[in-house]
């Protein structure tokens, strides 16, 4: 907990967000034909406006965890529930410049925004769950629950 | 309470067309400002006991902190939702 000289790459949560992240990418061209297919040109943009906000959104959640956490625990508890609300703050700015845009579609941005926040969110956590991160909770083969 | 009273009084004045607009505004903030309370608490909750946790088993931190961050991520869904409510009723 307290080793300041951790490498960013072992803190869990930055390898969950990375992982996020990823998946995240893999499924954008996906996410940006079924949009441009419902809202046309502007849903691509607003698709893919909506999938920037929510994987910066993961970066900075995870980046505030993995820099307070080795530090301590109290600074932890702070700065994520002030990260709450700044990000909030930041999300809200970001969509605030785009919101009469006509090269923006905000359904589909909004849209974009609940289903890869959530989906994401369940890819990982499905495979949090199997212990990936963890082999060694993984219940073994010959357990009579497999 | 008394801005309440001038807002609503404002209002009042408003032709339909800007009234239901104003409304609109009006319960859009509110949502979004609802909204923020439930993530808020649920998140502190979630930090804290994750930090109880942690200074219980040193050893366990990982764990705990890949799960506190995936409860702070789906509990945040929640704020989104009330955001993407606050943009669609009238930002």
């Amino acid at each position: 907990m307290n080793d300041l000289n951790e490498p960013v790459d072992n803190a869990p949560e930055f390898a969950v967000s990375r992982d996020m992240v990823r998946r995240g990418l893999l499924v954008a061209p996906l996410l940006l034909v079924v949009s441009g297919v419902i809202w046309g040109t502007e849903g691509v943009s607003g698709s893919a406006y909506g999938l920037a906000i929510v994987l910066v959104n993961f970066i900075f959640a995870a980046g505030i965890i993995t820099i307070t956490a080795p530090r301590s625990l109290p600074l932890l508890m702070g700065s994520v529930m002030v990260g709450y609300v700044a990000r909030l703050g930041l999300i809200f700015i970001a969509v605030l410049p785009v919101r009469d845009s006509t090269w923006i579609s905000i359904p589909s941005l909004c849209a974009t925004m609940l289903v890869t926040h959530l989906g994401l969110l369940v890819w990982e956590l499905r495979h949090v769950s199997m212990s990936l991160a963890y082999p060694g909770l993984k219940p073994k083969k010959s357990s009579p629950f497999n | 309470m008394e801005a309440l009273v001038q807002v609503s009084r404002l209002v009042s004045e408003l032709n339909a067309a800007d009234a239901k607009a104003a409304n609109a505004a009006i319960g859009a903030g509110f949502a979004y400002g609802l909204a923020a309370i439930g993530p808020g608490v649920g998140i502190g909750f979630v930090v804290g006991k994750a930090i109880e946790a942690m200074a219980r088993q040193p050893e366990s931190a990982g764990m705990v902190r890949t799960t506190m961050f995936l409860g702070i991520a789906f509990t945040e869904a929640l704020a989104l939702i009330g955001f993407v409510v606050f943009i669609l009723l009238g930002l």
